[in-house]
């Protein structure tokens, strides 16, 4: 009874795959679907061709603010005619290649981070160096350069330094409230969990209040801060109890087994951290640490309220000469690029980094 | 054999290897410490302050404020003292906050739902606006909402109307509403029973579904309650049709209701920036919820809606609510950057205080204090409410 089939080779309809049968799937899969589709489209339709006009094509890119406003499409001649200003600020201008290449030994380093298998000690000392020289290059005044007072510091690389020394120095401290809060001793576990909530519960804008107002009172007469300073040690405080609960849900997260391992070694508290616990537990929040570096990268454009000149104030002091008054859609938006640029590639990181560690390697 | 006479008569370990000796030891070095330093810190403050010649002390609260506020919930004069003056930013902060929030959940879920969606181009369309929303700082965002209002905007003489009695222009938008009767005081008084009544309804239904199986249609009646009530009222009232529409007078328009640019500046910004926030909360509430359950519930004969109320919200609630709570408490904590583009919110009227009277303590802590008020009523609600749901393992 065996009948041999005749087998012809079929080919799918040419509406179920290629390019139409993925249309067909993925946006037109029922009539709801369409109708969003087709909406969808008209809105494109009606934002995104004005737009090209406005932003490419109507757009001037190096004339004067007077030509700019003849012309009907953005004026980007407010970036290439002040971008200087916009990225350094008041940094004498000859000087400023000190920022520039401090601002490049940062991405360097950044960049090489990237890898997790340069992550040795070699990349920590690499790190010190290169934090301080570019401090060095910041402040001057020694090996030939000129001193360069922190208060014409300003832009981009002022938005970066309160942003990178913020998280580098707030890690230590949050990871000690962190442990605090953990601890079994009453006395130290109450004082860390109202320091975190305290600080927690209020917006950043309250502490930098205070570091603008306060901290000057709390000191003895005579000694004064610089105002970056007090900034950044407002932004270490507050960064300081976001780090401290996120260490702490990597502490949650060991096995009591860890810990009794260690003790049955006879490691002592410190070491018992120090070996066995944080190396795994700080290891585990690692992604969540660079969502905090990214909030922090972005909450340090609060400084523009207490009028420190980072990258938002060096702009919006664009926008206050007459020349340039009016273009604040285009300032705006290439600050935001830049911004974007920042946390999207470090979002972007952090997932991927997220996918390494979830595979357990 | 000195092995042998140590373990038998145990040596009396000192006092500082004793760990409970030490623990008490550790903790009062740590108080002292914190102690000393507030102690050095307050001195050098009070010394400060005297040098200043400023009274410490909330006594400026009752003093006369002299100035005026753009905006205000209640009646507010210069006349008035700073604790009014503070009262109308607090309640600015809660108009702003509250609008915000709701607003904020519903284009939040919105953007969460078509970022699951199986359209295409609505997905991607929903990641970009995350992605990009999310990676802005919300006060650059702010500040160009409150340019794109300033720069692009009529002035109120040729302001634009897109129609529905609504002007546009760079003082604000202009609203018609219906003028004052006193029927809608009467209106939202029947509201407010309404609401109670489909509270009472939805238990009783609830209990009766429980013993006898039959369901109610609870949603439909409610609705017909909720809104049907105020409009008999409306009704009875011999139905007020008369409208309060803007009309430009002088240089600005008057009559109707004026919102400033300032607020719908801050409230764009607030919204647009946090909803980016909920939708991802929104996508991984319903994500978190396993597909056989979806399956399970129909192949039991629940019907659609039911599906989504009785299986498929509580567990992604349950997902959903704490973090949604947190950015809501974001929202609100964000909406102190009124300052930067004078929105009279609480900080900001705290600020020209702090700069009238140098009371610049007593401001910072009130400033403190209210915010932390928010945070700790919010987490003590978050907390019964996580009691309520939380799984009963059985």
């Amino acid at each position: 009874m065996e009948q041999a089939v005749q087998t012809e080779e079929l080919r799918p309809p040419i509406t179920s795959v290629g390019p139409i049968g993925w249309v067909k799937n993925n946006l037109f899969n029922g009539v709801f679907n369409s109708i969003l589709t087709i909406v969808t489209l008209l809105f494109l339709w009606k934002v995104v061709p004005p737009f090209i006009r406005w932003a490419f094509i109507d757009s001037a890119w190096h004339t004067t603010g007077q030509v700019c406003r003849q012309g009907a499409g953005a004026c980007w001649s407010i970036i290439a005619m002040n971008y200087r200003f916009i990225l350094f600020g008041f940094y004498p201008y000859d000087l400023q290649w000190r920022p520039f290449l401090a601002m490049m030994i940062l991405f360097g380093l950044l960049f090489y981070s990237r890898e997790r298998n340069h992550w040795k000690r070699p990349l920590a000392y690499a790190w010190i160096i290169g934090l301080f020289t570019m401090g060095l290059l910041m402040k001057g005044g020694i090996l030939g350069l000129t001193s360069v007072e922190s208060t014409q510091w300003g832009g981009l690389p002022l938005t970066l330094l309160l942003a990178v020394f913020g998280l580098t120095a707030a890690y230590p401290l949050g990871v000690i409230l962190a442990l605090g809060r953990r601890s079994k001793m009453p006395g130290v576990k109450v004082l860390c969990i109202l320091y975190i909530e305290l600080i927690r519960g209020v917006p950043l804008i309250s502490l930098l209040f205070m570091s603008a107002i306060i901290f000057p009172l709390f000191l003895p007469e005579g000694v004064t801060f610089n105002k970056i300073l007090r900034a950044q040690v407002a932004i270490i405080l507050f960064t300081a109890a976001y780090i401290a609960e996120v260490v702490r849900g990597g502490l949650q997260a060991m096995s009591r087994g860890q810990y009794e391992a260690a003790e049955s070694l006879g490691l002592n508290y410190i070491l018992t951290m120090r070996l066995v616990i944080l190396p795994q537990a700080l290891k585990i929040v690692i992604p969540p640490s660079v969502s905090i570096l990214i909030s922090a990268f972005k909450d340090t454009s609060l400084v523009v309220i207490i009028a420190l000149f980072d990258l938002l104030k060096t702009t919006q002091s664009v926008l206050s000469n007459p020349e340039w008054m009016g273009f604040s859609r285009e300032a705006y938006v290439f600050v935001a690029i830049l911004y974007f640029l920042g946390c999207f590639s470090m979002s972007n990181y952090s997932r991927k980094l997220e996918r390494e560690l979830s595979r357990g390697d | 054999m000195r092995g042998f006479k140590d373990s038998a008569t145990p040596e009396k370990i000192p006092f500082w290897l004793n760990p409970k000796v030490r623990a008490i030891l550790f903790q009062f070095m740590t108080l002292g410490m914190v102690g000393l330093l507030a102690y050095y810190l307050i001195s050098n403050t009070l010394i400060n302050l005297q040098r200043q010649n400023i009274t410490s002390g909330f006594g400026f609260l009752h003093k006369e404020s002299s100035f005026e506020i753009g905006e205000s919930l209640i009646p507010y004069s210069a006349a008035n003292t700073y604790a009014r003056a503070l009262l109308v930013g607090v309640l600015n902060t809660i108009k702003v906050a509250f609008i915000g929030v709701v607003i904020t959940i519903i284009l939040g879920t919105f953007i969460g739902v078509a970022r699951l969606s199986t359209n295409w181009l609505l997905s991607k369309l929903a990641a970009i606006y995350i992605e990009v929303m999310q990676d802005i700082p919300i006060l650059l965002q702010l500040f160009f909402w409150y340019a794109i209002f300033y720069e692009t905007m009529p002035s109120p003489e040729q302001a634009l109307n897109p129609g529905g009695g609504i002007y546009l222009s760079n003082r604000g938008v202009a609203f018609t509403i219906p003028e004052g009767h006193p029927a809608h005081k009467y209106m939202l008084l029947a509201f407010l029973i309404g609401c109670v009544i489909v509270y009472v309804i939805r238990r009783w239904a609830r209990k009766r579904q429980e013993k006898t199986g039959q369901i109610f249609p609870t949603f439909r009646v409610g609705l017909a309650i909720v809104f049907g009530l105020p409009f008999i009222t409306w009704l009875a009232f011999g139905t007020p049709m008369k409208m309060d529409a803007p009309k430009f007078v002088g240089f600005n328009f008057q009559g109707g209701l004026m919102v400033s640019p300032e607020f719908i500046a801050l409230l764009m910004g607030l919204v647009l920036y946090t909803a980016a926030f909920v939708a991802e909360v929104v996508r991984a509430g319903i994500q978190s919820v396993s597909k056989g359950q979806r399956e399970a519930a129909m192949s039991i004969g629940l019907r659609p809606t039911l599906v989504l109320n009785l299986v498929i919200l509580p567990q992604a609630l349950r997902v959903i609510i704490p973090p949604l709570t947190s950015q809501m408490l974001n929202l609100t904590k964000n909406s102190s950057l009124a300052v930067a583009i004078g929105y009279p919110d609480f900080v900001s009227v705290a600020n020209t205080t702090m700069n009238q009277t140098g009371q610049s303590i007593e401001g910072v802590a009130l400033i403190m204090a209210v915010y932390l008020f928010f945070s700790l009523s919010t987490s003590a609600f978050m907390n019964w409410y996580n009691k309520r749901v939380a799984l009963v393992e059985r």
